[in-house]
C-alpha cells in the first residue's frame, strides 16, 4: 500500500469504475481533504467521495511525510540509530527509544540495572500523557471545544519542561539509550516529576468536567466510527482502539519488558468501539500512568543508571583521565561504534498509540542491517475509511481524532 | 427638511456607535476568551491591545484583495457586500432609548419607528442568508460550497423557531413595533420585580427567551451551531476563497448579526432600555454608583500598586471613570444615559454570554443540529407559544 504509484493507480481506476449517481447524471462530489487541511493532522491526504455530506468511499493518501527513516539507519552506528527513533513518531519519543533501545539491547544479552529500568518505565509513562494531551487537546479542537486544547497543553508544558530537565531537549529526547540513559538524571528530578504528578488527577478532572458528560460531546463521539472488532484486528489496529473495543491487548500486561510487571496498574477496556469509548479508554489510561509514574518515584531503586558494559555505554568522564582502558574503549565507541552480535531480533512495546515494534537484523557489525518498524499509527489509521464510509463529513474529524496517529509514524 | 436632517444625524450616531462596537466586540471577544483559556489574548498593540482593532481594520485594507480565475466574479464580489449590508441594515429599527427632546426637538431613540419592526428583522435576517450562500456557491470551491449549503438549511431551520419565540411576547404585547414594544415592559409588579416580558405575569416568557437565544445562537453561525464555518471539517466554510475587505465583510457581518440578535432579545424580553427596578427606588443612581466603585477599586489599587506602572495608569483610569460617572448624574443627560445604559448593558451581557459559549462548548453535526432544530426546538417553541396563546386569552377575557 506505501507504494505511490501503486496507490494511486488503484484510486483512479477506483474512481473511474464509481458508477454514477442513481439519478443519471454524477451526483458524487469528490473532495481532498489535505494534504493541507487543519484536521488531517499532519500531511494525510483523504480521498472523500461524497453524496451530499454523506462518505460514499473513503480512500487514504499516505507516504508525504516519508523521510527514510529505516534505510538512514543502516548507515549509522548503532546508538547514532537513538535520535532518528525520535523522529519517526515526534510525539513518543521516548516510546520508540526503549523500544530500539530493548531490541539492541537483546540482541547483545545487557542487563539493565533496576534504577535504569524504573527511570525509563517513568519517562515512558510520562510520555505516554504527553501524547495523550496533544490527543485530547486536538481531538477535542477539531469536535469544536476550543478550550480544552488549552489546558492540555498548559498540562504538557510541565512534562516538556521535565523532559527538557532529563535530557536537554523538550521534544527530540533521545534519552533513552542501548545500555541504559543518556545522562545522570538532573538534580531535583524527582521534586518536578513529584510536583507535576500530584496535580495532574485533578486537571484531569477538569478536563472530564468539561466533555464527558457534555450532551453535545457525547452526540457527536457516540456511536460514531464503530467497526467490528474482527475488522479491526484484520486492518492491524491496536492500543487504546482496540482496548475500547473490548480486546484488553496491552503489551505492557501481556509481553512485560523493562520491569513492567512490578507495577500495579490496570488496563482500561471498553465494550463498545465507538470515538466515546476510544476517549474513555485514553482518559483511564492518563490516570494509570499517573499511578504508575507515581509508584515509580516512590520506589525508585538506587544504583547506576547505565549497564555495566563498558565496550557499549561511553565511560565515565572522570574515568577517562586516570585509567587507560577508560579512553580506550571511549575512543573506539566513539570512533566506530560497537558491534553487535549476528542474529535478529522483534522488541515490541506499548506506545501511546498502540503496539510499537521494532525488527532488527545485525550481520555482526558496527551498523544495523536492517530497522524495520512496526508502527501503531499506520495499523490505526487502516481503520479509518472502514470507519467514516456511509457516515458524515463531520465525522470523519471526530473518528481521526479518536485514532490519534501521528503521520511521522505512518509514513516514516 | 427638519426631519432629514435629524435622521441623518441619527444614521450618523447609530453607524458610528454599531460599527465602533463591531470593532470593539471583536477585541472584547478575544480578550474574554483568552482569559477562559488562560492565555493573555491581543496585549501589544496599545495598553492591554486596546488598538487591536484599528491594527486589525488597516492590516485587512491593505492586504491584497485576491480574485482566484475560477469564481463567479459578479456573484463573488456581491456576496460579501449583500452580508454586510442586510446585517447592519436591521440595527435601524432597534430602540436604545425613550422619546427625548434635543434642541427643542422631540425624536425617538431609533433610527425608524417602523410599525412593523419585528416583522422587518426576521425579514432582513432571512434575506441575510443569501449573502452566504451566494458566497459559498460563486467561489467555486468545494469547502465554500458545503459551507454554504449548510449555512442555507441551519439558517431556515432556525428561522422558524426563532420567529415562533417571537410571537409569544407579540401576543403579551399586542405592537409590532420595538419601540412600543418596550413602552408596555416598563413598570414593576409588586412594586419590585420589572414587567420584562421574561417575568411578564399571567406567562413568564422564558422558554421563549432560551429557545430565541438558542436560534440565534445558530442565526449567528456561532459555535456551537458554527457549521458553516466549521473550520476542522470545511478549512473556513463559505469564506475560504475570500481576503481582505471582503473577508473582513463576512466577519464583520457575523458580528454586526451577533449585536442585533442580542438587542431583539434586549427589546422583546428583558424591557429594552427599562431599568432593572423603578426609578423610583433609585435605579438611575446605579450607572453612576458602578462607575463610582469601579473608580474607587482603581485608585485603591493605584495606591497600593502590584506593578510598578500601575502607581500611574489606575488612579488616572480611576479618575476618568470618577468622570463618567459624574456624567450620568447631570441633569440634562439623565434623561438619554440612563435608558442608554441599561440597553447597552443587557446587550453586552447577552454578548458576553455568546462569547462565554464559544470558549466552552464543543460543534454540533450538520445531522443532529437538523434534528435538534426541528425535533426539540421547533415543538418546544410551539407548545409555549400555545400555551401564551391560551393564558393571554383566558386572562384578557
Amino acid at each position: 500500500m506505501s507504494d505511490p504509484e501503486h496507490l494511486s493507480e488503484t484510486v483512479t481506476a477506483a474512481l473511474r469504475e464509481a458508477p454514477a449517481g442513481e439519478g443519471g447524471s454524477a451526483r458524487r462530489m469528490t473532495l481532498n481533504m489535505g494534504p493541507q487541511h487543519p484536521s488531517t493532522h499532519g500531511v494525510l491526504r483523504v480521498m472523500l467521495e461524497l453524496e451530499g455530506e454523506t462518505i460514499h468511499t473513503a480512500r487514504l493518501d499516505i507516504g508525504f511525510l516519508h523521510t527514510g527513516i529505516e534505510k538512514e539507519f543502516e548507515v549509522k552506528t548503532w546508538q547514532q540509530g537513538v535520535p532518528l527513533t525520535d523522529r519517526v513518531d515526534y510525539l513518543a519519543c521516548l516510546s520508540n527509544n526503549l523500544c530500539y533501545a530493548l531490541a539492541i539491547e537483546k540482541l547483545l544479552e545487557l542487563e539493565i540495572p533496576p534504577k535504569a529500568q524504573w527511570m525509563r518505565v517513568m519517562l515512558v509513562e510520562l510520555t505516554r500523557l504527553n501524547s495523550h494531551l496533544v490527543w485530547l487537546g486536538t481531538h477535542a479542537l477539531d469536535v469544536g471545544a476550543m478550550s480544552v486544547f488549552l489546558y492540555c497543553m498548559r498540562e504538557r508544558e510541565d512534562i516538556l519542561r521535565i523532559f527538557e530537565a532529563f535530557s536537554g531537549q523538550r521534544l527530540m529526547t533521545s534519552y533513552i539509550r542501548i545500555g541504559g540513559l543518556a545522562l545522570e538524571p538532573p538534580r531535583g528530578w524527582d521534586q518536578a516529576v513529584r510536583r507535576f504528578i500530584d496535580a495532574f488527577p485533578s486537571k484531569v478532572d477538569e478536563y472530564e468536567s468539561l466533555l464527558t458528560r457534555n450532551p453535545i460531546w457525547l452526540e457527536r463521539t457516540r456511536g460514531v466510527a464503530v467497526v467490528p472488532v474482527a475488522d479491526l484486528l484484520d486492518l492491524g489496529v491496536t492500543g487504546p482502539c482496540i482496548r475500547a473495543a473490548g480486546i484488553g491487548w496491552d503489551i505492557r500486561k501481556s509481553e512485560p519488558y523493562s520491569s513492567y510487571d512490578k507495577f500495579d496498574f490496570e488496563v482500561p477496556v471498553a465494550a463498545e468501539g465507538d470515538v466515546y469509548a476510544r476517549y474513555q479508554v485514553r482518559v483511564e489510561e492518563m490516570r494509570q500512568s499517573a499511578r504508575i509514574v507515581k509508584q515509580a518515584l516512590e520506589g525508585m531503586p538506587e544504583g547506576p543508571w547505565q549497564a555495566d558494559a563498558p565496550h557499549v555505554v561511553l565511560p565515565d568522564r572522570e574515568k577517562m583521565k586516570t585509567q587507560m582502558e577508560a579512553l580506550i574503549y571511549h575512543f573506539k565507541i566513539v570512533t566506530e561504534g560497537f558491534l553487535v552480535p549476528q542474529g535478529e531480533v522483534y522488541q515490541t512495546v506499548e506506545s501511546p498509540r498502540g503496539e510499537l515494534g521494532y525488527y532488527v537484523v545485525s550481520d555482526g557489525t558496527a551498523r544495523p542491517f536492517r530497522v524495520h518498524m512496526r508502527t501503531p499509527s499506520f495499523g490505526n489509521l487502516q481503520g479509518l475509511p472502514a470507519m467514516i464510509e456511509g457516515r458524515l463529513l463531520a465525522d470523519t474529524i471526530a473518528a481521526m481524532g479518536s485514532l490519534d496517529f501521528v503521520l511521522g509514524d505512518v509514513d516514516r | 427638511m427638519n426631519f432629514f436632517l435629524l435622521s441623518l444625524l441619527k444614521a450618523a450616531v447609530v453607524a458610528g456607535a454599531l460599527l465602533f462596537t463591531l470593532a470593539y466586540l471583536q477585541w472584547v471577544e478575544r480578550k474574554v476568551i483568552a482569559h477562559i483559556q488562560i492565555r493573555m489574548g491581543p496585549s501589544r498593540v496599545g495598553p492591554h491591545g486596546l488598538l487591536q482593532p484599528v491594527a486589525d481594520i488597516i492590516k485587512l485594507l491593505t492586504k491584497e484583495d485576491l480574485i482566484p480565475p475560477y469564481v463567479n466574479k459578479f456573484f463573488y464580489m456581491f456576496a460579501p457586500f449583500l452580508a454586510i449590508t442586510l446585517a447592519l441594515t436591521s440595527i435601524a429599527v432597534i430602540p436604545f432609548g425613550p422619546e427625548i427632546e434635543i434642541f427643542g426637538v422631540r425624536t425617538r431613540m431609533q433610527l425608524a419607528d417602523l410599525n412593523i419592526g419585528v416583522l422587518f428583522i426576521l425579514g432582513i435576517s432571512s434575506v441575510g442568508v443569501y449573502g452566504i450562500v451566494l458566497a459559498g456557491w460563486s467561489s467555486n470551491n468545494k469547502y465554500a460550497l458545503l459551507g454554504g449549503l449548510r449555512s442555507s438549511a441551519q439558517m431556515i431551520s432556525y428561522e422558524l423557531p426563532m420567529a415562533l419565540a417571537i410571537v409569544a411576547p407579540l401576543l403579551l404585547a399586542n405592537t409590532l413595533s420595538l419601540g412600543e414594544l418596550v413602552e408596555k415592559q416598563g413598570g414593576a409588579f409588586l412594586g419590585v420585580v420589572p414587567r420584562w416580558h421574561v417575568f411578564q405575569m399571567p406567562f413568564p416568557q422564558v422558554v421563549s427567551l432560551i429557545v430565541f437565544l438558542i436560534a440565534g445562537f445558530a442565526e449567528t453561525n456561532r459555535i456551537p451551531f458554527d457549521l458553516p464555518e466549521a473550520e476542522n471539517e470545511l478549512v473556513a466554510g463559505f469564506h475560504t476563497e475570500y481576503s481582505s475587505m471582503k473577508f473582513a465583510s463576512f466577519f464583520m457581518a457575523e458580528y454586526a448579526n451577533m449585536i442585533t440578535i442580542c438587542s431583539m432579545a434586549t427589546v422583546l424580553f428583558l424591557g429594552g432600555w427599562q431599568p432593572l427596578w423603578p426609578a423610583a427606588l433609585g435605579s438611575s443612581y446605579v450607572p453612576s454608583l458602578l462607575f463610582a466603585g469601579a473608580a474607587a477599586v482603581m485608585i485603591y489599587h493605584g495606591l497600593h500598586p502590584a506593578r510598578p506602572k500601575d502607581r500611574y495608569t489606575l488612579p488616572a483610569a480611576g479618575v476618568v471613570f470618577l468622570l463618567i460617572a459624574g456624567v450620568f448624574l447631570l441633569p440634562p443627560l439623565r434623561p438619554f444615559l440612563i435608558p442608554v445604559f441599561w440597553f447597552a448593558s443587557k446587550t453586552g451581557f447577552l454578548l458576553f454570554v455568546f462569547i462565554w459559549v464559544r470558549g466552552t462548548l464543543p460543534r454540533f453535526r450538520y445531522d443532529q443540529l437538523m434534528r435538534f432544530a426541528w425535533g426539540f426546538l421547533f415543538p418546544v417553541a410551539m407548545l409555549n407559544l400555545l400555551a401564551t396563546a391560551l393564558v393571554v386569552a383566558l386572562v384578557s377575557r
